[in-house]
């Protein structure tokens, strides 16, 4: 099997005239946390919608732990162990936290499509529900139904969904966006609690949160990676300085 | 892959579903049903009762798609309608002694049902492809589609007459011949209590809260690995079953089946009695079909105008009270509940007030139209009017104008007022405690 969980081969994507990604390349290596940074619409969000499935590939192949999944629909990709969360809050508004949870735990304990079973019965979907709602701190909001969660809630539910189908890659779109210091710090603690042995491919644009999780991080500007290295290179890396900083950056704005 | 997750010893098990006074209601329910026919005796009363059931299980098996699984359907009467006709055929078959097996007309619903997710298995494969406007589209053009079909075949569906059948065709089925009314009563709860505790369990079951995941957010549901087509397809089949079984019921109670039973108009049957009953909730539509039956079997007796009530009632629920009558019911026992009834009587009362007086001004000055055009002879209900205001068909309008105004004023008081209740409700109590079932 490859050593990598996920590599892009010169992926490219266009919508109309305008090509978006140009010939991106990336390598994440089996169980690294990788942070992916850049200017707003460089396309950090376009790369994980290419890599999950919810956009088809203008060119290139993407491989997920060494095959091609390139074509496949997001439920097939899913299936073969990569999850995502999104950056505008996606859930299920009108089912409680728990069915939230229980939705998502049910098709890698092979429940498929059962209507003739009940859930209740099923032990092993209420257990790992459970055990998902406790590791998210989400007890006490159990039967609350998930559209009226505060934010931050919404957002830890969100990676609870994430993670609970057991995928070993997971990809983060901007899990902290528009949280206060102390619920992103929280946030961080979660993700690296819930993402221990997987491969974690995360958006992010808080320098703090980077630097606190990434063993890696990838420099995407106008379409192509233009730097992965660990956040002391990227930090000394004039290239990215350049571009992604400004040339006049210096080591206090970045850090 | 459950290997990451560490193992944790669990705070509670998850079964927490019995709950003693939904137990009651259920049970309350069913003796009502046994009962009811003692106390309604009259061949009418019956007939009426008959005729509830089949809807009630129409109702339900319009909301699995509707309520549940977020499709808005203008064509469930395709699977009644053919569940129906199917069934039809079958009693003249068994009746002819031309099947191979004895079907006892107790069992014909299962030919209904069959037929009706035969039929949501073919044309359901391509109408979930899509979702939202497209699927009601295609529901709608199904719909006529097949009620073009219904009149270039009137060999199976029988042109304009129709098909009749006799239900009480061979052998007594342990003594029941099923020839007067209160038997086919009692086999018609039967099937409805069946098909409610089925069509219950559904909403349980993996498929059901997945169709739930579906109505809420279709494109999330694609990254936690299922296929929102197919959880919509596998939906869809399982309620043309239960729209099959209820089209068999139908059939059995009036021995007559006409194209009619195919219609746009009838699909809308399902919609409008789920929606006023409630659609978020499983017993809404049992409710909803009650209250449709009423308006649309019972009312058609007092008034011409029951269509324009029907109509009127819908668009009033649509705009005033999307949740229907249960989640109405379910909000106000929440206030109750949380003890702001005393802070809520007096808007409530004056909505209950203003609006009846709406009504009664609506109806009047309606009943009043209906009788200028067709005659007094025609319009019972305005001819009491006019005798109540002193035979002056003028005072009637007049009476008619000044209770819709002012009730439509007190009305607005009061939502106002109620609005404002609200929001110092919500304040306080910023979130529900319990998921709506």
């Amino acid at each position: 099997m490859s050593d990598y969980a996920i590599e892009l081969k010169d992926v490219r994507k266009s919508f109309g005239k305008a090509e978006i990604i140009r010939g991106a390349q990336l390598q994440v290596r089996r169980g690294e946390r990788l942070a992916v940074i850049g200017p707003n619409g460089a396309g950090k969000t376009t790369l994980f919608n290419l890599i999950s499935g919810r956009f088809g590939l203008s060119s290139g192949d993407i491989l997920l732990n060494g095959s091609s999944i390139v074509g496949l629909r997001p439920f097939e990709i899913n299936r073969r162990g990569l999850s995502r969360s999104f950056q505008i809050t996606n859930i299920f508004h009108r089912l409680s936290v728990y069915e939230n949870l229980r939705c998502a735990v049910l098709w890698s304990l092979g429940y498929r499509y059962a209507f003739w079973r009940p859930l209740a019965r099923l032990r092993d979907v209420n257990e790992r529900a459970d055990a998902v709602l406790e590791q998210i701190g989400l007890q006490a909001r159990r039967d609350a139904l998930a559209g009226v969660l505060p934010y931050a809630e919404q957002r830890a539910l969100e990676i609870g969904i994430t993670v609970a189908g057991g995928a070993d890659v997971i990809l983060l779109d901007e899990p902290t966006a528009g949280m206060s210091r102390s619920e992103s710090d929280a946030a961080v603690d979660l993700i690296r609690r819930m993402t221990v042995g997987k491969t974690l491919l995360m958006v992010e644009h808080d320098m703090g949160v980077i630097f606190g999780l990434a063993d890696r991080i990838a420099v995407v500007v106008y379409g192509e990676v233009i730097a992965c290295d660990t956040p002391q290179n990227i930090r000394a890396n004039p290239a990215v300085q350049e571009a992604y900083l400004g040339t006049h950056a210096n080591e206090g704005a970045v850090a | 892959m459950s290997a990451t997750l560490p193992a944790q010893p669990m705070p509670r098990t998850a079964v927490r579903t019995f709950s003693p006074a939904r137990a009651l209601l259920w049970l309350a329910s069913v003796a009502v049903l046994i009962l009811a026919p003692l106390v309604f005796d009259s061949s009418a009363s019956l007939t009426f009762l008959t005729q509830l059931g089949t809807l009630i299980v129409l109702a339900l098996s319009y909301n699995m798609l509707f309520g549940q699984a977020g499709m808005l359907s203008f064509g469930h009467a395709v699977y009644s309608g053919l569940g129906a006709y199917f069934s039809v055929h079958a009693m003249n078959l068994a009746a002819a002694q031309a099947l191979p097996v004895p079907l006892p007309v107790v069992f014909v619903p299962v030919v209904g049902g069959l037929a009706g997710l035969l039929f949501g298995a073919v044309f359901g494969y391509l109408n979930t492809k899509r979702s939202g406007t497209a699927f009601a589209m295609i529901t709608m053009g199904i719909c006529e589609l097949v009620f073009a079909f219904s009149h270039m075949f009137p060999k199976f569906f029988g042109g304009e007459g129709g098909v009749s059948t006799n239900r009480s065709y061979g052998e007594p089925w342990f003594g029941l011949t099923f020839g007067p009314q209160i038997q086919v009563y009692y086999l018609i709860v039967v099937w409805l209590l069946v098909s409610t505790a089925l069509m219950y369990g559904f909403t349980r079951t993996p498929l059901g809260r997945l169709a739930n995941a579906v109505r809420d957010n279709a494109e999330r549901v694609e990254f936690i690995g299922y296929n929102p087509h197919r959880i919509r397809y596998l939906t869809l089949a399982l309620s043309s079953f239960f729209a099959g079984i209820s089209g068999a019921l139908m059939a059995i109670n009036f021995e007559i089946v006409g194209s009619e039973s195919l219609s746009v108009v009838r699909s809308g049957d399902g919609l409008v009695f789920a929606f006023i009953g409630g659609a978020g909730s499983f017993v809404g539509p049992i409710v909803g079909a009650i209250l449709g039956g009423l308006l649309t079997i019972k009312l058609s007796d007092f008034s011409m105008a029951w269509q324009l009530y029907l109509g009127l009632v819908f668009i009033g629920f649509v705009m005033y009270g999307p949740l229907g009558m249960v989640g109405i019911a379910t909000s106000a026992w929440r206030i109750v509940r949380s003890g702001r009834l005393a802070r809520v009587l007096p808007s409530w009362l004056g909505a209950i007030v203003g609006g009846a007086m709406a009504v009664a001004g609506i109806v009047i000055l309606v009943e009043l139209a209906y009788a200028h055009t067709f005659g007094p002879q025609k319009a019972v209900i305005a001819l009491q009017v006019q005798a109540l205001v002193g035979g002056s068909a003028l005072a009637g309008w007049i009476l008619g104008l000044v209770l819709f105004s002012a009730g439509v004023a007190g009305l607005r008081r009061a939502s106002r007022a109620m609005r404002s209740a609200l929001e110092e409700q919500n304040a306080l109590h910023p979130i529900p405690s319990r998921s709506a079932a």
